[in-house]
């Protein structure tokens, strides 16, 4: 497991490197990993990399970029939109010579459709949303405020928000609101009981299962090999 | 056990991270979030979001309190009362 970076393209033409994590001996298939968003991203990395330490031993390259303003990456958040995620995933591509995708979560709501490859519990930017909106309620209701969704929303429209630690853009609010996942029939959609065991991005704690880390790289696997 | 049991009990093992064996031997005495202070405000949000998809409920963010989470007989007597509703 090696760190990289790319250079990813910014909003008003700008560019910056973006960190990358990787297994790469220069093989002939290379899966371009599009990480789930926002706090399922942390919940779910130890898996990605579970899965991507299985595609290597698999002969598989693998490739898990940051995405602007998300994990490592020290753009602004509030000034990213999903398209500027769907042109850093593009550059990922084209800069590690990506040959397939592997989506996760809300990764597959803005893919590069230049490849094609699989898609991981796929889940509409409305929920993602909406579970945030909620986690935010709950937060304030605790330190004794009173929010409302509807409230909220009518704030993020003007101002932009605040969901659970990341600052969101009006525009971002506006677009994720409405994305849902990448239909294409290059991308396969795998629901999470395909793999069997509980989902984990909903754990309250980041955490890992073997099992579903063997079945999801078996499937890809399987489908590169064919 | 009926279906609604069943399936929420599978959800909190997911979100708590539980053996099936351990979420089947819950009570309705069985204490959830206050006996469990990882359960933070993400945990609960992501909690209601999936008993909305699988419980075919739709929750209004004014029933959450406390008294809800506070045992196990407790959430799903909320469940039950909402499925009434739906």
């Amino acid at each position: 497991m090696n760190p990289a970076s790319y250079f990813c393209p910014l909003p008003g033409g700008a560019a910056a490197s973006e960190y990358a994590l990787t297994f790469d001996r220069s093989r002939q298939h290379r899966v371009l990993i599009a990480p789930a968003l926002f706090d399922e991203g942390h919940k779910l990395r130890r898996f990605t990399i579970e899965v991507m330490r299985r595609l290597d031993g698999a002969g598989i390259d693998c490739i898990l970029p940051d995405l602007p303003g998300l994990n490592e990456s020290e753009q602004d958040l509030s000034l990213i939109e999903p398209e500027d995620w769907r042109m850093a995933l593009e550059a990922a591509a084209r800069h590690f010579g990506a040959t397939h995708l592997l989506a996760l979560r809300g990764g597959g709501l803005m893919l590069p459709d230049t490849l094609g490859g699989w898609h991981y519990a796929p889940v509409n930017g409305a929920s993602l949303l909406k579970t945030m909106l909620r986690a935010r309620i709950l937060a304030a209701r605790e330190a004794g405020r009173e929010e409302s969704i509807d409230m909220l929303i009518e704030q993020g429209r003007t101002l932009g928000l605040e969901l659970a630690g990341y600052a969101l853009s009006s525009e971002m609010l506006r677009q994720l609101g409405e994305l849902t996942p990448t239909k294409r029939l290059t991308i396969s959609q795998i629901e999470h009981s395909t793999l069997g065991g509980g989902a984990l991005w909903l754990r309250a704690e980041p955490d890992e299962d073997a099992a579903q880390a063997d079945a999801l790289a078996a499937i890809v696997a399987i489908g590169i090999a064919a | 056990m009926d279906t609604t049991d069943r399936k929420l009990r599978t959800i909190l093992a997911e979100v708590l991270g539980l053996k099936p064996a351990q979420v089947a031997e819950f009570t309705a005495d069985t204490g959830l979030f206050g006996d469990l202070p990882e359960l933070d405000s993400m945990a609960v949000a992501g909690l209601l979001t999936e008993m909305e998809d699988r419980l075919g409920i739709v929750i209004d963010e004014d029933e959450i309190d406390g008294d809800i989470f506070e045992t196990y007989g407790s959430l799903l007597a909320f469940t039950r009362t909402k499925q009434a509703d739906a």
